[in-house]
């Protein structure tokens, strides 16, 4: 599905009651992400770039949210989520591990680096990571599913759902401070909120949707 | 400060704030009040190790009292006004984030649902949900044929009850469905959302009670709090000083009172004197190792953090720890069971509006028609995005389209979440591993399991809640399998020096001037939030600790 909550953007409340200054500033430090690698290198980066496709594919009309300088940034600040499974070595050494194995495990598999492969062979390769099916020297020991679950998926789909592009696709509010809401039943919705698109009322929604301040 | 001036620093996180005779005024942006201090080489009467919801009503109370007592903190001292973003992932900022190693069948996801690092602890971004236990689980052994009995008399605490919701103005019903008779809440309900509605439904259709929550947000003005405006990321910390969090109630009052709090104060170890007290504590601020002299130490850093710090001090002379006689420091952790069933409505629900958790029904802590032990309430859910992906991704395995197209239906979404009454367990517990954290201090290892009984109960409320869902026509449903939250355990309070490591007064059996007053405490943890229940207990040790000094017994 494509733009349910068509023309809403919520860096248009940016100068409302809805955004703060603490939130504007922390806003534009997320927009302002550094394009490339601090912590990964260049095969590294090239694998994780191609993961980050797979994990949470975007589409081609609009600027990509760059997924894997989030990734980067939480690794190379040492962003730590406060718990780490005993099986699981240190983030930025399980995200290490995790690529090169993938990228040994493209080689067995299709002979050839893993962001060449098809999207097909990708998501194979991806899948078995989840049921845990890959196993090898190259991992160390580190159970490849647990590194899915705790590294690849968190970090990169919490990324991307805390970029104002994922809340204008769900039709998030964002940031709320001070105004907050009003409209709190069923089926109610604050002027400043997303209207959703129903069938035939694109343009109506698109139109409200410009307006939400 | 016995070195002189302390930098004061308009990032929370660069450089200590509380200083210089004063520490941040919470309710106003660049603001101050007075603080008093203590030198470090002149014993206080009390250090708090933590600040949170045992620590902070302790230190008000003792402060009050006219005890000198410095509160310390690991985390920053903020203002909420000025440091406080709209935003999930900003406000991890919140959270105990260094590492902590989990293993065990079950292993506890550690962070935001169980672990503050801010002056004012976790009730910085506690999701305010303020219940009572309900009587019997202050006897649960006796009473109901499980965990462990309290020592702690549930009429004292139900009056301990009254005046902890007096004393953050909770919000709730005029009438409570469930226990004893309680006064009515302080302030009026708060109206319900899409989500809190929608629960409601649900229970009316299963026969069952409900009510709006009793939470610590006021909705209408108290004091410098203006009445709750419904943002919904109270979760990541509030904005407005709505929220009765301890940073905005006991410790201003502490404060007030003549406390001094330290922040980015990481205390590493108690040390003993050779009569068997302890005589202060080693803490870590501002880049170097201090030592401040106390007549009592009281560690309140919770369930992870109160044990390691216990551990962590032994001595040749304490091999196993302090307190640690019975062998039971660091022992029976609980968590609480947070499952989850979701689905998806035709109406726009739009459930992050409002604080996440508006309506509830405790119907399964008080029926005991059920084939397993304990109890578990549930509640109305209103996860922002980055919690909601987590859900969809653990629960579900979802990544790829599949990912973005469920998430596109989050205003359609609802949910209820239990929070279900773990059993203590010895083999489920905190000791030290190998490797150490930025302090050089040694990480806290969180080993845990789920019994027969936590498997039962969990089954039971998921079947109950997807009932409930199903009733008001949610299509897609789907359960959230594995999900934990609050901690409690690992330094139990009892009637004997053999089975517990405190008394009722939290005063350790070993060291008579070393208490513990947090949710470490207790001995069981019931099927509700258990932040009212720690602020009631700090409320009582604060008053018996008054009454002992009276009569010369410290």
């Amino acid at each position: 599905m494509t733009d349910r909550y068509p023309g809403y953007d919520v860096l248009a409340k940016r100068w409302t009651q809805s955004w703060n200054e603490v939130t504007r500033q922390v806003i534009d430090r997320r927009l302002a992400v550094p394009r490339g690698p601090r912590f990964f290198s260049a095969t590294e980066w090239r694998t994780l770039n191609a993961v980050c496709d797979r994990i949470v594919p975007q589409p081609k009309d609009r600027p990509p949210v760059p997924l894997a300088a989030y990734v980067d940034q939480k690794m190379a600040d040492g962003m730590l989520d406060g718990y780490r499974y005993a099986q699981l070595p240190p983030q930025g050494e399980a995200w290490q591990r995790g690529l090169a194995a993938l990228e040994q495990a493209a080689q067995e598999a299709h002979g050839g680096p893993f962001h060449t492969l098809p999207v097909e062979q990708q998501d194979e390769l991806l899948h078995r990571i989840q049921k845990g099916d890959l196993i090898g020297e190259a991992w160390g020991g580190m159970p490849c599913k647990l590194f899915f679950e705790h590294r690849v998926i968190p970090d990169i789909t919490h990324a991307y759902y805390a970029h104002p592009v994922a809340w204008n696709e769900i039709g998030f509010g964002g940031p709320a401070s001070p105004r907050g809401y009003v409209r709190m039943g069923l089926n109610r919705r604050d002027p400043w909120e997303a209207v959703e698109a129903t069938p035939g009322e694109e343009a109506y929604a698109r139109r409200k949707n410009h307006r939400v301040d | 400060m016995r070195d002189g001036r302390t930098t004061v620093s308009t990032d929370p996180f660069a450089a200590p704030r509380a200083a210089n005779g004063r520490a941040p005024d919470v309710f106003k942006r660049g603001g101050w009040v007075p603080m008093r201090q203590y030198n470090e080489d002149e014993a206080v009467d009390f250090v708090i190790i933590g600040t949170g919801a045992g620590g902070g009503p302790l230190l008000a109370g003792l402060a009050e009292g006219g005890f000198s007592v410095v509160g310390f903190d690991a985390g920053p001292y903020f203002r909420p006004l000025e440091d406080f973003a709209s935003d999930e992932r900003e406000q991890e900022k919140l959270y105990w984030t260094d590492e902590r190693v989990v293993d065990g069948a079950n292993p506890i996801t550690m962070g935001g649902k169980n672990s503050g690092k801010a002056v004012g602890g976790s009730t910085v971004h506690f999701a305010m949900v303020s219940l009572r236990f309900r009587p019997e689980w202050f006897k649960s052994r006796s009473a109901l044929g499980y965990g462990a009995d309290w020592p702690l008399d549930w009429r004292e605490m139900w009056d301990y009850y009254t005046k902890a919701e007096k004393a953050l103005s909770i919000s709730g019903p005029l009438n409570y469905p469930w226990g004893p008779k309680r006064p009515r809440y302080p302030y009026r309900a708060h109206e319900l959302n899409g989500a809190a509605e929608l629960l409601a439904r649900g229970a009316e259709a299963m026969g069952l009670k409900w009510t709006p929550t009793p939470l610590a947000t006021v909705s209408a003005p108290h004091g410098k709090s203006p009445p709750c405006v419904y943002r919904g990321f109270c979760r990541f910390g509030c904005s407005t000083n709505a929220k009765q969090s301890q940073l905005v109630t006991f410790i201003p009052r502490a404060l007030q009172a003549g406390a001094e709090i330290r922040d980015l104060a990481m205390v590493g170890r108690i040390e003993m004197g050779t009569d068997g007290r302890a005589r202060g504590v080693h803490y870590h601020r501002e880049g170097r190792w201090r030592f401040q002299k106390a007549r009592n130490v009281v560690v309140a850093g919770y369930a992870i953090e109160t044990p390691r710090l216990l551990l962590a001090s032994a001595t040749d002379k304490y091999p196993n720890g302090l307190a640690n006689s019975s062998g039971l420091v660091g022992k029976n952790l609980m968590t609480q069971s947070n499952q989850a069933v979701f689905g998806v409505m035709k109406q726009e629900v739009r459930w992050n509006k409002g604080p996440p958790s508006l309506a509830i029904t405790e119907h399964w802590n008080y029926d005991d028609r059920k084939d397993f032990a304990g109890g578990y309430c549930w509640m109305a859910q209103g996860p922002l995005p980055v919690e909601w992906v987590s859900v969809q991704t653990s629960s579900r395995g979802l990544w790829g389209q599949a990912l973005r197209d469920e998430m596109e239906k989050y205003n359609h979404q609802v949910g209820l979440k239990m929070v279900g009454e773990m059993l203590p367990d010895e083999r489920n517990r905190v000791t030290l591993a190998d490797e150490k954290d930025r302090y050089g201090l040694r990480v806290a290892r969180v080993t845990y399991s789920w019994g027969d009984n936590d498997k039962a109960m969990i089954q039971h409320a998921l079947g109950q809640m997807q009932t409930s869902l199903e009733a008001v026509g949610a299509t897609d449903i789907f359960r959230q399998e594995d999900d934990t939250n609050h901690l409690a355990g690992t330094a139990r309070m009892g009637d004997d020096p053999a089975t517990s490591v405190v008394n009722a007064d939290c005063r350790s059996w070993d060291i008579p001037n070393l208490w513990i007053c947090d949710g470490s405490v207790f001995p069981t943890t019931g099927g509700v939030n258990p932040s009212l229940t720690i602020t009631s207990i700090a409320m009582r040790t604060a008053d018996r600790i008054r009454a002992l000094a009276a009569r010369g017994e410290l």
